[in-house]
């Protein structure tokens, strides 16, 4: 069976800068996999470089064993690669509603539409319904999204990649900057997407990351460092001391 | 959490969705007032066509840039090629009724919209800019070159237009060309305001507000802005025509940077993404130019400019903020 998402031999430099170095990662289908580093270690550049934000400059990219890596970032998703941003990348005039609306409309293969009133499509309307149901947007769907709180706002970002169905969900740092009281929200709602459904996340919460994760991969400067199981990673000396030292340091 | 008030959800989120699309009782009053102007001002009908036709030409620009943010200076490369077309088809006799040499001449502004449509939307906005006003640049030379075809510099000489449908021949005064004008615009504002509140025009929207998401949820934004591209085009080629043909004649000048800058100035003034920004615009460009040449008509430009210095001074958000709860009327009301 082919993994979910891989990548063989991935490159990002500019100039002489090595981003992400020959990148060899694998990732298997319903994994909770989580790509962990020190800041600056070039994982939202490898996010980047699967959505297709970015072309690699070597290496190619696989999705279900097919080749994407020439592919643009829109028809990506329509093969059910999916992400979210470390920075909120929202609508800030649209409202919680029309933005699920695109993500679904798109996704149902109705967003080009042009002679249709928008909301006029059933089918549509339920799964919009849906999806604010499940996130608790209803009661702000009609607010202007610049104007949400944050831990809303940020609920909207992962409401609005889930919307779009994904088969493999990239989650970057996705409770990022969140309250304590709110982060519950956002990890419930990852943690109830269906068990088929692939997550590979960034995050620099270790108790999240060892909560949630069945598999994960260390990045440092560029490179794949090692992978292997929470337990392994939590026990190798190599990642304490690589990784974990050097954020002790930072702190 | 789908509990029993998911079906009154549905019913809400369907309502909202479309609620951009309810007409409002000030556009109703708009277009009544406009209707109106046939037979209250028959003494007007010139600016009258004048300002709908200017009306027509910035709710195209409009499109592009109060919808999907694609920024233009050189949108009269469009206008002008719709105006040569309409008048290159009743100067040979090619399309002899003018409702059909219109719709031609917009398809064909609609094709030459399109082909430039993959030069200017690559780049940023800067970039664009620059390529919009190349594109019409280039344009206008080709149409001074190329005089045995165009006339050159002394313009499109010999054009009659038949009658409409065969039936309501142009008359002096300009009865028949400001209903016909009128006409043409009611239509095609009632076209894009249906493409401006489906999935479509509210994909464009998101593609203006964060390209970068828009990609990443599905929307395939290049295309997006090509389609929207090409159909302003044809709406800006359409206006040209409109003016060869109530004007019975075409010049250089539909071609000229001028006219370009023009329309930027006419959408300050009425406002962009609200599809009433060009009309109002146009009113009150128009008006405020007959007006200020009236008094002093050396110096009408001279006024056009102070205007736009106080606006950009007072600055666009504070004029947003005058213009604010106007615009909600006409959205809300």
């Amino acid at each position: 069976m082919p993994f979910a998402l891989e990548t063989v031999g991935a490159t990002v430099h500019f100039g002489g800068i090595y981003a992400v170095n020959e990148v060899s990662l694998r990732v298997e289908k319903g994994a909770r996999h989580a790509l962990i580093g020190p800041n600056g270690a070039g994982k939202t550049t490898l996010i980047n470089l699967l959505t297709g934000v970015l072309q690699p400059s070597a290496g190619k990219i696989l999705l279900e064993g097919n080749d994407i890596t020439g592919l643009a970032p829109h028809r990506r998703v329509g093969l059910g690669l999916t992400r979210t941003f470390q920075i909120n990348q929202l609508f800030g005039d649209l409202t919680p509603l029309e933005t699920i609306g695109l993500a679904v409309s798109e996704r149902m293969g109705s967003g080009g539409d042009w002679w249709r009133v928008a909301g006029s499509r059933p089918s549509v309307d339920k799964q919009i319904v849906e999806i604010l149901e499940r996130f608790h947007l209803a009661d702000v769907m009609l607010e202007r999204t610049a104007t949400l709180p944050y831990g809303k706002q940020r609920l909207l970002e992962i409401a609005v990649a889930i919307a779009c169905r994904p088969q493999v969900l990239l989650l970057d740092e996705p409770a990022a900057g969140v309250p304590e009281d709110e982060r519950h929200e956002i990890l419930a709602s990852v943690a109830a997407l269906p068990k088929d459904v692939t997550v590979l996340f960034i995050e620099h919460d270790m108790d999240l990351v060892f909560s949630f994760a069945d598999r994960i991969s260390v990045m440092v400067n560029g490179a794949l460092f090692t992978e292997g199981t929470p337990d392994e990673v939590a026990n190798d000396a190599r990642v304490k001391a690589v990784y974990l030292g050097e954020d002790v340091v930072d702190e | 959490m789908i509990g029993p008030g998911s079906g009154s959800l549905t019913a809400a989120v369907a309502y909202h969705l479309a609620r951009r699309a309810h007409w409002r009782g000030l556009e109703i009053a708009f277009w009544a007032i406009t209707l109106l102007t046939i037979f209250l001002l028959p003494g007007k009908h010139l600016i009258l066509t004048e300002i709908a036709i200017l009306g027509l030409f910035a709710l195209s620009l409009d499109l592009l840039i109060g919808y999907a943010g694609v920024l233009s200076l050189g949108h009269a490369a469009y206008f002008g090629f719709g105006a040569y077309a309409a008048g290159l088809f009743a100067k040979h006799g090619i399309i002899g009724e003018p409702f059909f040499a219109l719709l031609a001449a917009g398809l064909a502004t609609a094709a030459l919209g399109f082909a430039t449509s993959f030069l200017v939307l690559r780049g940023s906005d800067l970039t664009r800019l620059m390529v919009t006003l190349g594109v019409s640049l280039v344009l206008r030379e080709i149409a001074n070159r190329y005089d045995g075809l165009t006339g050159g510099a002394d313009g499109l000489q010999g054009i009659t237009v038949a009658p409409l449908f065969g039936r309501f021949a142009f008359d002096i005064s300009g009865h028949v060309a400001y209903v016909y004008s009128l006409a043409v615009l009611f239509i095609l504002f009632l076209v894009a305001r249906r493409i401006i509140y489906s999935p479509f025009g509210l994909s464009l929207r998101a593609v203006k507000g964060n390209p970068l998401r828009a990609a990443a949820i599905g929307i395939g934004v290049n295309w997006r802005l090509v389609w929207i591209y090409t159909i302003a085009a044809a709406y800006a080629g359409i206006a040209g025509a409109l003016l060869t043909q109530t004007a019975q004649f075409c010049s250089l000048d539909v071609l000229s940077f001028d006219r370009s800058a023009d329309l930027l100035v006419v959408l300050i003034l009425g406002g962009t993404g609200y599809l009433y920004g060009g009309l109002i615009g146009a009113i009150l460009f128009k008006l405020a130019q007959d007006w200020i040449a009236g008094i002093t008509p050396q110096y009408w430009q001279f006024w056009i400019g102070l205007t736009l210095v106080v606006i950009v001074l007072v600055g666009s958000e504070r004029m947003a903020g005058l213009l604010g709860p106007i615009r909600k009327l006409v959205q809300k009301a």
